[in-house]
């Protein structure tokens, strides 16, 4: 994997230093950016680029720097170090153009609860600077667009979770700005919401907007973005389209559950299989499937043999626990797990 | 389906940057005034308040304080006026740390604003709301017998004094605000400083009767001054030093703490 990537940075940099088409097509530019709290390292020199409308996905649980990232480039806070660019204006220098450029659509929804939906667009429609005019105009079309009408005139603490969240997107809207940051867009909304978010992204991108988007959720990234990076303990820990890391993964794992804790670490052994991932608690084994019925039959075989009672077996998809559990934890965890058996 | 969520075509105004530091100020003043009106608890408080206070200590305890040649009614009306004013301004602590707790304030920041126009606009509605208060109070006193003998131009100052005054006490409470880790040590820690500053002091009772220690606060702290000031006018007795005291405290408040304030709320942003 990281031979890979690699290979894939240096034909980027070759590209960026022959063409400079490519090089004024980068929108948000981070290099080596720091950012500690107190003794507390969470951002640990990452480096990224994002393209002209397209979509970066910052993967990773909570505190691994997600969030930090997206406040410093949206001029909330200051790096400790690093170079970071909007549309080539420094983040730290040029703050008020970078922050006629951007807009922000937070965790939580930056509503005012008492004001009326079309009250909140008027509201940051004029502190962005627009027009009367211009602000009458966009807050008509945003509303319709966003499906709000019938409930402009209402105060948005009487509005749904999924309608604060269109709203909010709405508001950041509202100037047209040509960079997004969206942080978490869609954590607790329900699933039909989450595809409406959705949609409203790519639309938003095939019209030229650039987003950087914060998840936790491996399918959210999968669907909407360009770009992975993966992000963990504030570095960037693999970065690649979705498919890049999805081959890392494996496509599809096979999950096994054991009964009992001496039967488990017997299990452990007799598997021996590649990336496998270890949950000691649930007593659950995983490991990449794609030998088809053979390795399936091999593996449940040498089990049987051994007398280790199987509780249940699952195929399911990879997801972001997998990403982490090959990228992060699975050494680490196997080789705990091993000197605990020795 | 394709809808067009971009607008390329908005124009952006072009202002000074003075027009532009009154006019988000307004806007989110405007945003501010608005709570006031359909925050109903809040608005409850604004008018239960001073009529609780009224009915306290006119008919509660007002019959046991001695305050000599005038009826405590007339001599109560300042008090209550005066501690109302630096009750309100409570709400500029709260208001503040409810934005900084919720998003809102990270989106101010990531707007190309005036730093400051978040401050004056909490501010400016603070005044607005103390101008209702102050109003109430001032109706409330006539129902309970005040008998005020203030002249036009008494009232003005009086008008003048207690919006200063209302600006000092908000801008003290903004400090407060962006202080203080959560909405619930926002509502006390404004007490903390807003109770003794309006009990230990002429208000309710003169000071003559409280330990040598009390009263020399009492006497010299800022809100006895404006309160004496303000009572004078009302019941048309010399003013003395505490007029021009009064004015000089409010100003001195509002020169340290503005800056402190607009100071503490850049510094947020550069942790």
């Amino acid at each position: 994997m990281n031979t890979k990537i690699d290979d894939k940075k240096n034909s980027t940099l070759e590209n960026n230093s022959t063409s400079n088409d490519v090089l004024n097509e980068i929108t948000i530019s981070v290099k080596e950016l720091r950012k500690s709290f107190k003794d507390v390292t969470v951002l640990d020199g990452i480096t990224f680029d994002v393209k002209k409308g397209t979509v970066l996905a910052l993967l990773g649980p909570n505190g691994a720097g997600k969030t930090t990232t997206v406040h410093i480039l949206s001029t909330l806070l200051l790096p400790d170090s690093g170079d970071i660019r909007i549309n080539n204006h420094e983040v730290v220098k040029d703050v008020e153009k970078v922050r006629s450029l951007i807009g922000l659509t937070g965790q939580y929804a930056a509503l005012d609860e008492y004001l009326t939906g079309k009250e909140n667009l008027q509201m940051i429609g004029r502190l962005y600077r627009l027009s009367h005019k211009a602000i009458k105009k966009r807050t008509t079309e945003l509303l319709e667009l966003f499906d709000l009408v019938s409930a402009s005139n209402r105060a948005v603490k009487t509005y749904s979770g999924g309608m604060k969240r269109r709203l909010d997107l709405a508001v950041s809207l509202i100037a047209s700005p040509p960079v997004l940051f969206l942080d978490e867009p869609t954590t607790g909304l329900d699933p039909h919401s989450r595809l409406i978010m959705w949609d409203i992204v790519r639309q938003l991108v095939s019209q030229g907007t650039t987003v950087l988007l914060t998840t936790q959720d491996m399918d959210e990234a999968d669907s909407l973005a360009d770009k992975i990076i993966v992000l963990n303990g504030g570095k960037i820990i693999a970065e690649g389209t979705s498919e890049e890391l999805k081959q890392l993964v494996g496509s599809e794992r096979l999950e096994i559950t054991v009964a009992g804790d001496d039967n488990f670490t017997r299990a452990i052994n007799l598997i021996n299989e590649e990336n496998l991932s270890i949950d000691k608690q649930a007593r659950k084994l995983s490991f990449v499937i794609n030998g088809g019925v053979r390795q399936l039959k091999q593996v449940l075989d040498r089990l049987d043999e051994d007398n280790i009672i199987v509780e249940n077996i699952s195929f399911h998809n990879p997801t972001l626990d997998d990403v982490f559990l090959i990228l992060t934890g699975h050494m680490t965890q196997q080789l705990n797990t091993e000197s605990e058996i020795s | 389906m394709n809808k067009n969520y971009i607008n390329y075509s908005v124009d952006i105004e072009k202002h000074s940057k003075l027009f532009w530091l009154i006019s988000d100020s307004w806007v989110l003043a405007k945003r501010s005034i608005r709570h006031i009106t359909r925050n109903l608890d809040q608005l409850f408080s604004v008018a239960l308040f001073p009529i609780m206070f009224f009915l306290l200590f006119r008919y509660v305890f007002g019959g046991a304080i001695d305050t000599g040649s005038i009826s405590y009614v007339n001599f109560l009306v300042a008090g209550i006026f005066v501690q109302m004013l630096a009750f309100g301004a409570n709400y500029t602590t709260m208001n503040l740390a409810i934005d900084l707790q919720r998003g809102i304030v990270n989106r101010f920041k990531s707007l190309p604003i005036a730093r400051s126009a978040w401050l004056i606009g909490h501010v400016g509605a603070d005044l607005v709301r103390n101008m209702i208060t102050g109003s109430i109070v001032i109706g409330v006193s006539f129902l309970v017998g005040f008998e005020p003998v203030a002249t036009p131009l008494d009232w003005i100052l009086i008008f003048i004094l207690g919006a200063l005054f209302s600006l000092a006490i908000s801008w003290i409470s903004a400090v407060m605000g962006l202080l203080v880790k959560s909405i619930e040590a926002a509502q006390w820690t404004g007490f903390i400083v807003i109770f003794p500053l309006t009990f230990v002091s002429s208000a309710f009772v003169p000071t003559d009767t409280m330990p040598f220690a009390l009263r020399v606060f009492a006497d010299n702290q800022p809100l006895t001054h404006v309160i004496e000031a303000i009572r004078s006018w009302l019941v048309g007795a010399p003013v003395g030093d505490s007029g021009y005291l009064a004015f000089a405290w409010c100003i001195g408040i509002i020169a340290v703490s503005v800056p402190l304030a607009t100071w503490l709320f850049k510094r947020q942003t550069l942790r």
